[in-house]
C-alpha cells in the first residue's frame, strides 16, 4: 500500500513542481502576500499631513505646535495664516487635519481660564479620522500635564497610565503578521489541493488512475499529503520570517503553534478535496476556491475582530476554521500560550 | 529500393492546369518549444486547384495543421509567400477573410449554447444578413440532419453531431475556399459519410474550393487531388488514381487454409520486399515493392496450400508505399515481440474471461446501455463498434469498473465487479480516447509512476520500465515532456502504461483515433502479439478496416446489440446481389441505417 502511496505522492510533486502555472501558486503568493501584509497593512499610521494655523504666536503656542509636527505620527506640510486656507487644504486631501490654536490661547492658559484649541479633520476616511484623533488627544494629554507640572498648577485628579501587554508599543505589525501565517497557509493548500483532482479529471488522467489497483483510500491519502506538505512548509516560512524579518517574538511554544497548524492544514485539506471533487475543471476548481478563502478570511478576524460583527455573523465564524487558527497563532506569538490547553 | 512513386515533390497537378485558389511558394515555419527548433514546413510550394477537394495526407507532425493555419492566415510563413485568390496573406488578410472558412480540429463551438444559438452567433460573427440567413439555416440544418435537434445544446450532441454542427457554423458564410482539419477524427462511419455528402454538395452546386485533411485514407481517395505530406516536405502531389496506377501488379491478396490470417501477417509484415501486409475480410493484402509476382514459397515456405491472387490497388497501397521509403526504419517495429508472460491461465474452466449478462446503464431518464449480454474468450481480439452515442464508451466505462451498472452482472477476469472491483482491476489494462498521460512528466517518469501503482517494485520495475522503452520506442524521448509528444508517441506511451502490469486483459479504447495510417499499423501489430500471447483484447474503433483485425465483434446501436460475430459473419449479414463483396464499412452503414429505419416505422 505505501509504496503505491509513495508513488502517488512522487507524482504529485513532480506534477507540481514541473508546471510552471502551480509552480508559481506555490512560490509567488507567498512572498508578495508577506510584503503587502506585513508593510502595506498596518493600522498605524505614520507622517500624517497636517497643517498649523497658528494665531497666538506665543511660547505656549508654539510648544504645542511644536508637539505635534515633532510627533513621528504627524508631518507639517504647510503652514497657515489665513483662516479662508483651510477649506481648500482639507478638500484637495493636502492635509489629513488642521491645527487651529486661537489667538487668546496663552492668554487664557496663564489666566487658567480653558484654553480651546481646534482640530480641523477630514471626515471622510471615518476609520483614519479616528486613529487620528486619538493620537491628537494623547499629544493634548500630554501637554496639559507639562504645563501643569512647569506651572505648579494643580494636575489633573486622574491621571491615564496605560501600559499595553502582549505588545508593549502597540505595533500593529505584531497584529498582523501571525495572521499572514493563517492565511497563506489557507491561500497556497486550498489551491493546491482544490486543483489536484480537478485537473486530472480536466486531462482525463482520473480515469486511468481508478483503473490502477489503487483504492479510494489510497488516492484519498495520496492527494492530501502534497497539500499537507506543502502547507507546512509554507507556515514554517512564514514563521521564520514573521520572527527573523519582521522581528515579532514568538514567546509560545513551538509544539503548541505547529499542532495548531496541523489541526489547521487538515481542515483546509478537507475543505480543498471537497471542493476538487466537486470540479470538473481547473477552473472551476479555482473558482471553488476563492469562494471559500474571500468570507473565510474576513470572517475569521484576520483584519476586523470578530467582537464587532452582528451575532449572527459571529455564529457563523464558529464553523470557519481560520479563526479558530488566528487565535492559536496570536496566542501562541504574544501571548505565550503553550501546548496544553490545545490538548483536549 | 526502386522506384515507386515518381511524382516530383512539386505543385505541378494534374489539376494544376485549373486557376489556382491556393498557393505557396518556398514556404518555411519552423516552431520553438523549450530548446527544440521544429521544421514545421520545409520550402513547401504548392499550387491547389480551384472548385476541388484536395486531400491532405501524411503521419502525425507532417505540417498538415501548419499548412491549413497559414492558408487561413492563422500564421506567418518565416519566408516564401502564401496566396489565397492571388491575394498575399502577409498584406491582404482582410480581403481574404471573407472567402474563407477554416474549422480546425476542435471547432470552437459554445457548449452551453443550443444548435441555433450557434448558428445564430456565428451568423453574426461572419455578419450574415437577416435575408440570407433564413434560407442557409433550413439548408444547412437539413443537410446535416440537424434540424430535430435546433434547441438542443452543443454540448450534448455526439462528436458525430458535434462536428457537423462545427461544418454548418463554417459554412454560414459560404466561404469560397474552405479548409477542414481532420473533421472526421473520432467520427463514426454513418456520420462520416453525412460530412462528406455536405463538403460534395458545396463542391458540385456551390464551387467551392476544399482542402481537408484526414487520416483515413479512403477518404482521400475521394479527393481530386492528394498532396503527402511528411516531416514538412511535400512529397507527393498527385490525383487518387495516379497514387493507385504506381501500384498495379504490386497488390496481392494471399491465403493460406492452415494458418490463422494473423499468423500470416506477422509472418509477412516486415520481410525483405514486403512493404505492407494487412488482414482484409478473411485473406491478407500483401504489397510488394516490386511489379513482379512473388514466389508464394519464398514467401511461406513449406506451405504448398497457400494462394495468392492479385488484388485491385488503393490509393493506401500507394502511400505506405511513398512513406516505407522515406523511412525504411519503420519496418523495424513489425519484427518486435513484446515479451509478455503469463504465468497464470485463466481460472475460468471454460476460457470466458468476461461475461457481461444483461447489463443496463441509466443516466437519469436516459436508457445509455440496454440488456447488453456477450462474453469474451481468453486470448481473442474482441472489437465493439457503433456510432457515436451507441454507448461504447459507457460499456467500457462498467467493464472496467469506472462505472456501476444500473442492473445485471459483468465478470471481467472472473471476478464479480460489483464485489471485488479492485481485484479485477488489478488484472486489466486500460488505455482510453484521449491518451491520458500526465503531461508536465517525462516519459520515463510516466512509467515510473504507473508501474509503482500497479505495485511493481525494485528490480521487476527497473525491468519492466527499460522493457516498455525498448519495444515501444520510447528510449530517445523518455526524459522528453509527454505533453510535447507528438501524438503516435503519446498513443505508445498511453498503451506502454496500461501494459506495465501486464495484465490478462487489454481496453482500448478507440486507440487510433487521429493517429496516422503508419503508426496505427505498428499498433496493431503489437495488438495482434499480444493476442498471440493469451492477452484478451476489447477494443472501439471508427476505423471499419481495423474491425477485420477482431476475432470476433459487436455492433451497437442506441444501446443494445444489433449484430454480433465474425467480421465475416458482420458482412454475410448484409451480403446480397447489389453487394455481392461487402466491406466492413459498407456492412456497417447498411445495418446500422435499417435499424434506424425500422425504428422510424
Amino acid at each position: 500500500m505505501w509504496n503505491r502511496i509513495i508513488a502517488l505522492l512522487i507524482k504529485e510533486f513532480l506534477a507540481l513542481i514541473k508546471d510552471k502555472k502551480s509552480r508559481f501558486v506555490l512560490i509567488g503568493p507567498p512572498i508578495i502576500q508577506l510584503l503587502v501584509f506585513g508593510y502595506a497593512a498596518t493600522f498605524d499610521l505614520n507622517r500624517i499631513p497636517i497643517a498649523v494655523y497658528n494665531e497666538d504666536r506665543s511660547l505656549a503656542s508654539r510648544d504645542l505646535a511644536a508637539a505635534f509636527t515633532g510627533a513621528p505620527a504627524f508631518e507639517e506640510v504647510a503652514r497657515i495664516d489665513h483662516h479662508e486656507q483651510i477649506a481648500p487644504l482639507i478638500d484637495n486631501k493636502k492635509v489629513l487635519l488642521v491645527l487651529h490654536i486661537g489667538q487668546h490661547f496663552s492668554r487664557n492658559l496663564l489666566k487658567r481660564e480653558p484654553a480651546a484649541v481646534q482640530v480641523l479633520i477630514d471626515g471622510r476616511d471615518s476609520n483614519t479620522a479616528l486613529l487620528a484623533l486619538n493620537y491628537v488627544q494623547t499629544i493634548v494629554a500630554a501637554f496639559n500635564l507639562d504645563w501643569a507640572q512647569t506651572h505648579h498648577l494643580a494636575l489633573p485628579p486622574a491621571q491615564l497610565k496605560i501600559r499595553a501587554w502582549f505588545n508593549p508599543n502597540l505595533e500593529s505589525q505584531w497584529f498582523v503578521v501571525p495572521g499572514i501565517v493563517g492565511l497563506l497557509t489557507l491561500v497556497v493548500t486550498i489551491t493546491v489541493t482544490a486543483l489536484s483532482i480537478a485537473r486530472e479529471r480536466e486531462q482525463g488522467t482520473f480515469d486511468q488512475l481508478l483503473v490502477t489497483p489503487l483504492t479510494p483510500v489510497e488516492i484519498l491519502i495520496g492527494k492530501a499529503l502534497p497539500g499537507f506538505v506543502i502547507g507546512l512548509i509554507e507556515a514554517s516560512f512564514i514563521v521564520v520570517m514573521a520572527v527573523a524579518w519582521f522581528k515579532v517574538p514568538l514567546l509560545g511554544s513551538l509544539t503548541a503553534l505547529y499542532l495548531g497548524i496541523v489541526l489547521y492544514l487538515f481542515a483546509i485539506i478537507g475543505i480543498g478535496l471537497m471542493i476538487s471533487s466537486l470540479a470538473v475543471t481547473q477552473q472551476q476548481g479555482l473558482l471553488g476556491a476563492f469562494l471559500f478563502i474571500v468570507p473565510a478570511v474576513i470572517l475569521s478576524g484576520f483584519a476586523t475582530p470578530i467582537a464587532n460583527m452582528p451575532p449572527l455573523v459571529q455564529d457563523l465564524t464558529l464553523i470557519n476554521p481560520m479563526r479558530y487558527f488566528m487565535i492559536i497563532v496570536r496566542s501562541v506569538f504574544l501571548e505565550g500560550v503553550p501546548a496544553k490547553p490545545l490538548i483536549p | 529500393m526502386p522506384e515507386t512513386v515518381s511524382t516530383p515533390a512539386s505543385g505541378a497537378a494534374p489539376n494544376a492546369h485549373k486557376q489556382a485558389a491556393l498557393e505557396f511558394q518556398a514556404v518555411n515555419k519552423s516552431f520553438r518549444t523549450g530548446e527544440r527548433t521544429i521544421e514545421a514546413l520545409n520550402a513547401v510550394t504548392l499550387s491547389l486547384a480551384k472548385g476541388v477537394i484536395t486531400g491532405l495526407v501524411g503521419p502525425d507532425g507532417a505540417g498538415k495543421t501548419t499548412l491549413m493555419r497559414l492558408a487561413a492566415g492563422l500564421l506567418l510563413p518565416d519566408s516564401g509567400m502564401v496566396r489565397v485568390f492571388g491575394l498575399d496573406t502577409a498584406t491582404r488578410m482582410n480581403a481574404i477573410h471573407a472567402s474563407i472558412g477554416y474549422m480546425p480540429q476542435r471547432f470552437g463551438l459554445y457548449e452551453d449554447l443550443s444548435v441555433q444559438e450557434n448558428l445564430n452567433l456565428y451568423a453574426d460573427l461572419h455578419g450574415v444578413g437577416a435575408a440570407e440567413r433564413g434560407e442557409r439555416f433550413e439548408q444547412l440544418t437539413r443537410m446535416s440532419g440537424l434540424a430535430p435537434f435546433a434547441a438542443r445544446l452543443a454540448g450534448r450532441l455526439s462528436g458525430g453531431m458535434k462536428q457537423k454542427l462545427g461544418l454548418a457554423c463554417t459554412l454560414i458564410s459560404r466561404p469560397r475556399l474552405l479548409l477542414l482539419d481532420e473533421p472526421t477524427v473520432g467520427v463514426d462511419p454513418v456520420s462520416r459519410r453525412e460530412l462528406w455528402r455536405i463538403i460534395d454538395y458545396l463542391v458540385a452546386e456551390l464551387k467551392t474550393t476544399v482542402v481537408l485533411s484526414t487520416a483515413y485514407l479512403d477518404e482521400a481517395e475521394r479527393c481530386a487531388d492528394v498532396v503527402v505530406l511528411d516531416e514538412g516536405c511535400v512529397l507527393a502531389h498527385d490525383t487518387p488514381d495516379a497514387f493507385q496506377s504506381e501500384m498495379v501488379g504490386r497488390c496481392y491478396h494471399i491465403d493460406c487454409p492452415g494458418m490463422t490470417k494473423r499468423d500470416i501477417q506477422t509472418h509477412l509484415s516486415g520481410r525483405k520486399g514486403v512493404v505492407d501486409a494487412v488482414i482484409e475480410g478473411e485473406r491478407v493484402r500483401l504489397v510488394v515493392d516490386r511489379a513482379v509476382e512473388p514466389e508464394i514459397t519464398s514467401l511461406l515456405p513449406n506451405r504448398a496450400d497457400a494462394r495468392l491472387a492479385p488484388a485491385v490497388p488503393r490509393f493506401e497501397d500507394g502511400f505506405i508505399a511513398l512513406l516505407k521509403k522515406r523511412r525504411p526504419q519503420t519496418l523495424r517495429a513489425a519484427h518486435q515481440t513484446i515479451h509478455q508472460v503469463i504465468d497464470e491461465r485463466s481460472p475460468e474452466s471454460d476460457g470466458e474471461v468476461i461475461r457481461v449478462d444483461g447489463v443496463d446503464r441509466w443516466f437519469g431518464n436516459f436508457h445509455a446501455v440496454k440488456k447488453l449480454t456477450f462474453t469474451v474468450k481468453q486470448g481473442e481480439v474482441f472489437g465493439l463498434l457503433g456510432a457515436n452515442g451507441a454507448g461504447k464508451t459507457t460499456t467500457f466505462r462498467m467493464l472496467c469498473g469506472l462505472l456501476p451498472a444500473s442492473g445485471g452482472n459483468l465478470r471481467v477476469a472472473g471476478v464479480d465487479l460489483r464485489r471485488a472491483a479492485a481485484k479485477a482491476r488489478a488484472r486489466i489494462g486500460y488505455m482510453s480516447q484521449k491518451f491520458s498521460l500526465y503531461t508536465h512528466l517525462s516519459v520515463r517518469q510516466n512509467l515510473e509512476f504507473f508501474s509503482s501503482a500497479y505495485g511493481l517494485r525494485n528490480a521487476s520495475r527497473a525491468k519492466r520500465i527499460a522493457w516498455a522503452l525498448e519495444q515501444f520506442e520510447l528510449a530517445p524521448v523518455a526524459h522528453a515532456a509527454s505533453g510535447d509528444l507528438p501524438l503516435g508517441y503519446k498513443q505508445r506511451l498511453a498503451m506502454a502504461c496500461a501494459l506495465m502490469h501486464e495484465p490478462r486483459i487489454l481496453f482500448l479504447d478507440e486507440p487510433t483515433s487521429g493517429v496516422d495510417p503508419l503508426a496505427r499499423r505498428e499498433f496493431w501489430n503489437r495488438t495482434n502479439q499480444l493476442a498471440a500471447q493469451d492477452v484478451t483484447v476489447l477494443v472501439t474503433t471508427h476505423f471499419m478496416e481495423e474491425a477485420e483485425y477482431c476475432d470476433r465483434l459487436v455492433i451497437m446501436v442506441a444501446g443494445h446489440i444489433l449484430a454480433s460475430g465474425r467480421p465475416s459473419d458482420i458482412k454475410n449479414l448484409v451480403r446480397d446481389d447489389t453487394m455481392p463483396e461487402p466491406t466492413m464499412q459498407q456492412a456497417f452503414i447498411h445495418l446500422v441505417e435499417s435499424s434506424e429505419l425500422e425504428d422510424k416505422q
